[in-house]
């Protein structure tokens, strides 16, 4: 990814998303949705496109999928 | 969004009926006597593990290494503890409850490591060097030619589409790298606060781009 193009991703922005406070709300149920192989991304468009901007959100629950996955084996 | 907006997307996990082993933490943490004295020592060492593993993740990333590592993870061990028993009356079986107990750490350690940065920067939160931008979007030295006139737009709707809160905001995050809940704690304010400003200012800041056409029209993404 280029310049233009990182650029261009950064500065879009995706009327779906749901913003932090929801995503924070509800993280643990989209986590364990994901564990268990639900198509999260196609039924939560709105978190899936916060997850996509939000770094911070996108940390947590890439932590949150980490522990269940460690706990799991 | 919009952030904070009112579109609520509900997941359907069932709400009634719990697991058998998030029944049997919930009776156990709402109980009294040793059986809870057990099981919140259970969920403190469950919660210590995590939170280690956690900030193994993080690790690489962060300017923190050793001892120091260690004790955040114990400390937010702690806190999440505090946080999950005086909320227990919140869990409403949507998830097993060790997820959303584990919720609760994962979001200490990531405040907690906030609050080194704060305490710690790396660059001031206030400073303005507008040198590292290209370098932030890894635009190439080589062909400064074709990308200065794009960045001097963008420093130009910086200044006069932006609200004193949102530049302040997009030149922290963006320009100096502070990590957003470093700048929450520097503002007084809240994650999804300091996200939505930042979301506006984006929105702003492309809009601006596009209609002096360094960037294309507007469209939702599919994915």
């Amino acid at each position: 990814m280029n310049g233009w193009s990182e650029l261009d991703e950064f500065l879009r922005t995706d009327p779906r998303d749901v913003g932090c406070a929801q995503a924070m709300e509800m993280m643990h149920i989209y986590a364990d949705l994901v564990a268990a192989g639900a198509p999260v991304q196609e039924r939560y468009p709105g978190f899936a496109a916060h997850l996509r901007s939000c770094g911070p959100c996108a940390e947590d629950f890439d932590g949150l999928l980490a522990a269940l996955r460690d706990e799991a084996n | 969004m919009v952030p904070g907006g009112s579109g609520v997307e509900e997941p359907t996990a069932a709400a009634a009926g719990l697991d058998a082993e998030s029944a049997q933490w919930l009776r156990l943490l709402a109980g009294t006597g040793p059986g809870r004295e057990s099981a919140l020592e259970r969920l403190h060492a469950m919660l210590v593990r995590i939170a280690r593993r956690e900030v193994a993740r993080r690790g690489p990333r962060l300017r923190v290494t050793g001892p120091e590592l260690e004790d955040l993870a114990y400390q937010a061990a702690a806190d999440a503890l505090i946080a999950i028993t005086g909320k227990l009356g919140q869990f409403r079986g949507e998830s097993r409850f060790t997820t959303w107990a584990y919720k609760f750490v994962i979001f200490e350690v990531s405040a907690k490591i906030g609050r080194h940065f704060w305490r710690h920067p790396a660059v001031p939160l206030d400073a303005e060097d507008w040198d590292r931008l290209p370098d932030r979007f890894g635009f190439d030295p080589a062909h400064q030619a074709e990308w200065r006139d794009l960045l001097g737009a963008l420093h130009r709707a910086v200044d006069d589409k932006l609200t004193a809160r949102q530049r302040a905001v997009f030149i922290a995050i963006v320009l100096n790298g502070v990590p957003l809940d470093t700048l929450v704690i520097e503002l007084a304010s809240n994650r999804n606060a300091i996200y939505k400003t930042l979301f506006d200012a984006r929105r702003k800041l492309r809009a601006a781009l596009a209609a002096n056409g360094y960037l294309p029209g507007d469209c939702l993404r599919s994915s």
